[in-house]
């Protein structure tokens, strides 16, 4: 039964990225550009109604829909890490104009070339476990 | 339903990916998708050569089962969902694109020069595409996270590190867009 709920939940997000095209490649260009609003109208209106339900969240201490109590944890403090990693991913986000909750939409979209990203990713993911322990953090 | 078949505007679909993180959340879980890379590194025996990937991949089953009910929307929405799928974006970058030779700019979803037929197979095609798939992938694990994790979940508890990753996700961008773009296209 949970795993369905979880399957309905990606599948209601995979239809939103697609659908408000912020699985498209131009609008990756585009906002790097500072041509549109659009990208940053999705990400700042999400924002704000996610700022909103996460302070609510945290102030009521609200149980989850099987009762268990919620835990939003918080960032481990580092700055290298975020910033190199950042800019790393940022490279990536503009070359291959997908990050990764757009490549699963694509996938599923029949964007076949898709997979090569998909599969370099993942190849990229595990060459960073591998160098972990050797990476400034 | 007209409605629904069109193009859907920043202010519906930034709402409902929202939504989407305040339901995870709501089921006890977290609003992240690159995780799902290294789960599926763990799946593949990744657990057998770096400590990395020695973690209880099961605990994120949950997780996976998201990624594969995002593909399925991806099908929906493109075949059943969808009238054209023709991405109108601003008419300056329209020309910037053409002049790069990106003819398929406002007429397509993605690059017909990247996503069509063998175009792919062209070996610089091939290379963009692994370079850009690789660094989002290390990327995303260095950071902790991608725009899921860190732009709109770590955001929105106002997490320093998570605006330390965004404004480097945007350097990066900015680079590649308006610096390394020009010499590679």
């Amino acid at each position: 039964m949970r795993n369905l709920i979880y399957l309905m939940v990606g599948l209601f997000f995979g239809v939103v990225l697609f659908k408000s095209e912020a699985a498209s490649w131009f609008r990756i260009y585009e906002m790097f550009r500072f041509d549109s609003f659009h990208m940053y109208g999705i990400m700042g209106s999400a924002l704000f109604l996610g700022i909103i339900f996460t302070k609510v969240v945290k102030h009521n201490k609200t149980t989850s829909f099987f009762g268990e109590p919620i835990t939003i944890a918080d960032k481990e403090k580092s700055v290298v890490r975020y910033a190199i990693g950042g800019v790393l991913f940022g490279l990536g986000w503009a070359l291959a104009g997908a990050c990764p909750g757009p490549m699963y939409v694509l996938v599923g979209a029949g964007y076949w070339p898709i997979l090569v990203v998909l599969l370099s990713a993942v190849l990229g993911t595990f060459c960073y476990g591998l160098l972990r322990s050797k990476l400034p953090h | 339903m007209e409605f629904i078949l069109k193009p859907w505007p920043w202010y519906v679909g930034g709402p409902l990916i929202a939504l989407t993180m305040a339901l995870l959340i709501l089921l006890g879980k977290r609003f992240g998708m690159s995780s799902n890379l290294r789960t599926i590194c763990t799946v593949a025996g990744g657990h057998k050569v770096a400590e990395f990937f020695r973690f209880d991949w099961k605990a994120q089953r949950w997780n996976l089962i998201v990624a594969v009910g995002v593909a399925i929307g991806g099908f929906l929405a493109k075949n059943h969902l969808t009238e054209s799928d023709h991405v109108t974006i601003n008419a300056t970058s329209v020309k910037q694109l053409n002049d790069m030779g990106f003819l398929s700019a406002g007429n397509a979803y993605m690059p017909e020069e990247f996503f069509s037929g063998n175009a792919w197979l062209h070996p610089k095609v091939l290379g963009i595409l692994i370079i850009g798939g690789f660094l989002v992938g290390f990327g995303a694990r260095y950071a902790g996270g991608c725009t899921s994790g860190h732009a709109i979940s770590g955001l929105s508890n106002l997490q320093l590190p998570s605006l330390i990753a965004v404004i480097g996700f945007f350097v990066g961008g900015l680079v590649m867009v308006h610096i390394l773009f020009p010499l590679i296209f």
